[in-house]
């Protein structure tokens, strides 16, 4: 077989790749898929446009529906921060923070609805890459290619991540692989969008990442609503700091490979009760015991009752 | 590991949960594939956090709307139910509480059957809506579902020496690459998969590849191709 010019194994190859050939991340990740697809550069790209439009009916359906989810955890506030951001004089955060949460909840609320959604990099974290990339599309009045390129870049540093032994599986590694994930790439990809170098870029990934570190899934009732739907707001609002801070020279201490190298460490010391089982963190409090009542969902096993704080609080039998 | 742009970028699909919804839909397209005709009856053996979760990610949806050849991103897999009882398919789930340390956290065994034939496949949803299949009528194998790259073909056979060759001289006639291939095999039975590049062989082509001696079935996964 060939050997592939820009093939890379973790971050650091990719930022060597960047500075060899004098190319922002975006056209590595694409010169990258045609050696590996051996498809065309224009259908690379319409494919990518799929992605995109998708994502844009997804955020648009998003922020006029306010119907709930099936058992009515989540539903109708993306609708409530989209409209009641243009009212609102006081607000601390700039207004392409707040849109960028609005168009994240959005589209985990579609999402939560079983409406079509990109899973980028999952299903769970689908709305932090939108919703920041939008956002700033809008706010900077960007051309259509930069925002193209700019998803590339988000994509090329969640391959990256992959490469390094990393993963996007919630049940393996918690929700910092899906949402902190996605927030390492939402960082990337605003950071290219706003004209950073490539450096740049895979700091502010390091950075919201690290800051993502430990995060556990413990979705109520095993449903991906609390805490994922507003978690990808909160995400979209780090990957937006992180990309701040860079711009203005802070430099992330432990390089981005090491970050990843961390979060599989914190995976593999992980209880099973906080990785996509429900049997433990928010599942297992007097709300979350409410919803697996309202569900008819079977009893938790003991074993992860023992280590429930509110059941010793309220002298439950265990 | 070649991980693909559109593995992280996607895939475009219908909520809630890739690892649950997504994976577990293309975990039943892959079988419906290796089964090749219209089950009557399918089983469902749930493990890890797919036996816990399963109603709330819509995974028992999924799975059934894959068996029956819906898409990932096809916004009739919440009335998948209503299709089987249409299509007079019968299903049923099996939740096992036990999570085995050599199984994925989400992992699904599938039995299809008909008149004719019977089925099993192994396959965990890895996140991120890709796929792995471990194990197909009892044979492990290790086949990683990268959509949209190669156009696989999956041979079962006898576990003989040099009984493939036949099949590799036509494929070459054809005009098709071999990309890779993995062989598995317990006792007297192997599974082979092939990558293959170049020309794609169709249904006629594919049943004659069938027809060689020492060949027990031969699938190809060419509606997977795109997503």
């Amino acid at each position: 077989m060939r050997k592939m010019e820009y093939k890379f194994n973790n971050s650091t190859e990719l930022l060597e790749l960047c500075n060899k050939h004098k190319l922002p991340i975006s056209q590595i990740a694409i010169r990258r898929e045609m050696e590996l697809s051996k498809k065309s550069r224009a259908w690379i790209r319409d494919k990518m446009k799929d992605v995109r439009d998708t994502m844009w009916g997804a955020i648009q359906k998003g922020i006029k529906n306010s119907t709930k989810s099936k058992y009515g955890l989540v539903g109708g506030d993306a609708k409530k921060i989209y409209e009641g951001m243009a009212k609102m004089g006081k607000m601390l955060h700039s207004k392409v923070t707040v849109r960028a949460m609005a168009y994240a909840i959005a589209t985990a609320e579609q999402n939560a609805r079983m409406g079509k959604i990109v899973a980028f990099p999952t299903a769970g974290g689908a709305g932090v890459v939108p919703g920041v990339l939008f956002s700033t599309y809008q706010h900077m009045k960007s051309s259509k290619r930069k925002m193209l390129n700019a998803l590339f870049t988000s994509a090329a540093v969640g391959i990256a991540i992959l490469e390094h032994g990393g993963t996007f599986s919630a049940a393996k590694a918690g929700c910092q692989a899906e949402i902190g994930v996605g927030t390492a790439m939402a960082a990337a990809g605003l950071t290219e969008m706003r004209g950073g170098t490539p450096e740049d870029c895979l700091n502010a990934a390091a950075l919201a990442l690290k800051n993502m570190l430990g995060l556990t899934c413990d979705p109520i009732g095993g449903l991906v609503e609390v805490p994922c739907v507003k978690r990808n707001a909160m995400g979209a609002t780090m990957a937006i700091s992180a990309s701040d801070i860079t711009m203005l020279g802070v430099k992330s201490f432990v390089p981005m490979d090491e970050v990843v190298e961390a979060m599989m460490n914190i995976a593999s010391c992980m209880d099973e009760g906080v990785r996509e089982t429900a049997f433990g963190g928010l599942a297992i409090t007097p709300t979350g015991f409410g919803i697996r009542e309202k569900m008819g969902l079977p009893k938790v096993p003991r074993k992860y009752l023992k280590k429930c704080h509110n059941c010793k609080l309220k002298n439950l039998k265990i | 590991m070649k991980v693909s742009i559109f593995d992280v970028a996607g895939p475009i699909m219908v909520g809630p949960s890739s690892s649950h919804t997504a994976g577990a839909c293309k975990i039943g397209q892959i079988a419906r594939a290796l089964f090749r005709g219209t089950p009557t009856n399918v089983k469902f053996y749930l493990y890890g956090s797919f036996a816990t979760v399963y109603q709330g990610h819509a995974t028992d949806k999924a799975l059934l709307a894959g068996v029956m050849k819906l898409w990932t991103s096809d916004s009739n897999i919440r009335n998948a139910f209503e299709i089987a009882k249409e299509k007079k398919i019968e299903y049923e789930f099996i939740p096992f509480k036990i999570s085995t340390p050599e199984h994925h956290p989400n992992t699904v065994r599938i039995i299809l059957e008909n008149r004719n034939r019977k089925l099993s496949v192994v396959g965990s949803s890895l996140g991120g809506g890709n796929v792995k299949i471990t194990q197909i009528n009892n044979v492990p194998i290790d086949l990683e579902i990268m959509a949209g790259r190669f156009f696989s073909i999956i041979i079962g056979h006898e576990n003989a020496p040099k009984v493939l060759d036949p099949l590799y001289e036509k494929l070459k006639e054809w005009g098709s690459a071999i990309a890779n291939s993995q062989t598995c095999s317990v006792k007297k039975n192997s599974v082979t998969i092939l990558n293959i590049e170049g020309f794609i062989p169709k249904l006629p082509q594919v049943l004659e590849l069938e027809k060689l001696p020492g060949i027990q079935f031969v699938r190809a996964l060419t509606k997977l191709l795109k997503y």
